[in-house]
């Protein structure tokens, strides 16, 4: 059993190992850093925003071990030893080498006009792959209902759907 | 957020021992709400002990029926194929429920034990007898609308949250506890309680007390279900008022009926009264509206939330009427037929 007691209070880290965005890190973390601020914060990896940092309006949706969860809520000690990826890793996902490359699903969300001040797009993003990985989602009103942690105050949803629909029949395609 | 040690448990021995005689440990497993609570300076743990290793990862056969572990996650719960072919209640109403990152991150000892979502209580710049017993109640005379209407006590008017506990009430399901004396099985009806003059506490378990299971007995009311939750979104919220029910019949007459209510009180509502009352009667408005009026009969409203009384009465009838007809709402087709 790891029992890490310093005093509550003291500065206290825990080593752990993530692997971001195909990237092996190290750390050393505080116990009450979450998973969202330590992307941010001290990886530079700026694509997950904190919309609400409670849980309510999916800005900070990333993928843990191919699952979508709320970066916001998760502890970044309780992921010691998963693979992370973030709205800067998706194109790394789909296998595209080089910069500038997209997944899929940014391509359809280009094409089908599916942002506007962009803030939600990342949560968007991660948060529709995760929908594709669960493999529930099928109509137009299941991809909404699934999409429903995701908040967008401009109101880009219809095209949000319109993607995620056009990249899953892309894949059945496939 | 306080500062906290953090520590992992590998056993459910461990577990109960990390927890030794500190009031202010917690358990941790999804996060999805302590750490939320936490953010808010409404739980402040001294220390947090990381369950998520702990091996209460399975749905099992069990008697007749599933014995489903403590760390299983919602999303897990709702989409696996015996949970989905043998109590659908219990996966429509789990998908009734948060967003899909929130269930795949919560588990179902996570969600029985959630607090409730009352303004007061999560502010805690104002009075709150759960979050500081004595400091009162703000909640009655203030805002209320969310508030409960059945047994709600001078002290608290608070409402459980929770969607799957809706459906495990009317399942009667059971929750299996460890802990410094020993294990114990709680019936679901007592797992939460009232507020009475103690509403600092939220359910039956004693110091020290781990979830390690909710069983579910064996049950088969085929496609005579549903869950239906009516709030002010279509999605993504709590219930103002939410019905889960369901109905074993011989032909058009009720053999056994079980309701449950979400969004009214302290704890998932049942009326065994009403349940006796539907049994042996024709599945038919009439019957079902005579039982609501039972069940409602008691309701007292508040400043703000006088409306949940009507709209719960027409929940039952028509979440009867789903039931009745095998009809289950829909979680995702939100047009209530």
């Amino acid at each position: 059993m790891l029992s890490e007691s310093g005093s509550a209070g003291a500065d206290v880290k825990i080593g752990i190992t993530l692997t971001i965005n195909g990237e092996r890190r190290e750390l050393q973390v505080a116990p009450w850093t979450t998973l969202l601020d330590l992307l941010r914060e001290r990886l530079d990896l700026t694509g997950t925003k904190k919309g609400c940092d409670h849980g309510q309006c999916g800005a900070c949706t990333v993928l843990v071990d191919g699952t979508r969860i709320n970066s916001c809520l998760a502890l970044a000690v309780m992921k010691d030893g998963a693979e992370i990826t973030t709205v800067e890793g998706l194109a790394g996902l789909a296998h595209r080498q080089g910069a500038n490359t997209l997944h899929p699903i940014q391509e359809a969300f280009v094409e089908h006009d599916a942002f506007q001040c962009g803030y939600c797009t990342p949560g968007q993003l991660c948060s529709s792959v995760g929908l594709m990985n669960e493999g529930h989602a099928k109509t137009r009103d299941e991809i909404r209902e699934a999409m429903s942690g995701n908040l967008c105050r401009c109101g880009a949803y219809t095209n949000i759907v319109d993607a995620i629909e056009e990249v899953m029949h892309q894949g059945a395609a496939r | 957020m306080n500062r906290f040690d953090y520590v992992r448990a590998d056993t459910v021995a461990d577990a109960i021992k990390a927890l030794g005689t500190d009031p202010s440990a917690r358990f941790i497993a999804g996060g999805t709400n302590l750490v939320d609570l936490m953010k808010y300076n409404v739980e402040k743990p001294g220390r947090l002990i990381d369950i998520t290793r702990l091996p209460l990862k399975n749905i099992e056969e069990h008697e007749g029926g599933l014995r489903i572990g403590a760390l299983v996650s919602n999303a897990d719960l709702a989409y696996d194929a015996s949970i989905q072919s043998r109590y659908p209640l219990l996966a429509s109403a789990i998908l009734a429920g948060a967003s899909a990152q929130l269930r795949n991150a919560a588990s179902t000892g996570g969600n029985l034990n959630q607090r409730t979502r009352c303004y007061y209580f999560y502010d805690e710049g104002t009075p709150c007898n759960k979050r500081e017993p004595g400091s009162g109640c703000p909640a009655i005379g203030g805002v209320n609308r969310i508030h409960a209407i059945l047994g709600a006590s001078g002290a608290c008017i608070a409402t459980n949250p929770s969607d799957m506990c809706v459906a495990l009430a009317a399942l009667e399901a059971t929750v299996q506890v460890s802990g410094p004396e020993g294990n114990r099985a709680i019936a679901f009806a007592d797992y939460h309680r009232l507020p009475g003059d103690d509403p600092a506490k939220d359910n039956t378990l004693k110091p020290g007390e781990i979830v390690v299971s909710v069983d579910l007995p064996a049950t088969d009311y085929g496609p005579h279900h549903t869950y239906l939750k009516l709030r002010d979104r279509l999605s993504y919220a709590f219930a103002l008022v939410s019905v889960a029910a369901a109905l074993e019949l011989d032909g058009q007459t009720i053999k056994t009926a079980r309701l449950a209510l979400g969004g009214v009180a302290h704890k998932p509502w049942r009326n065994q009264e009403a349940e006796a009352l539907l049994q042996g009667k024709p599945a038919t408005r009439e019957s079902f509206k005579a039982a609501a009026d039972l069940i409602l009969r008691e309701a007292k409203p508040q400043s703000e939330n006088g409306f949940k009384i009507e709209l719960a009465r027409r929940a039952i009838v028509r979440g009867l009427e789903q039931a009745a007809a095998g009809t289950p709402q829909s979680q995702s087709d939100k047009r209530i037929q």
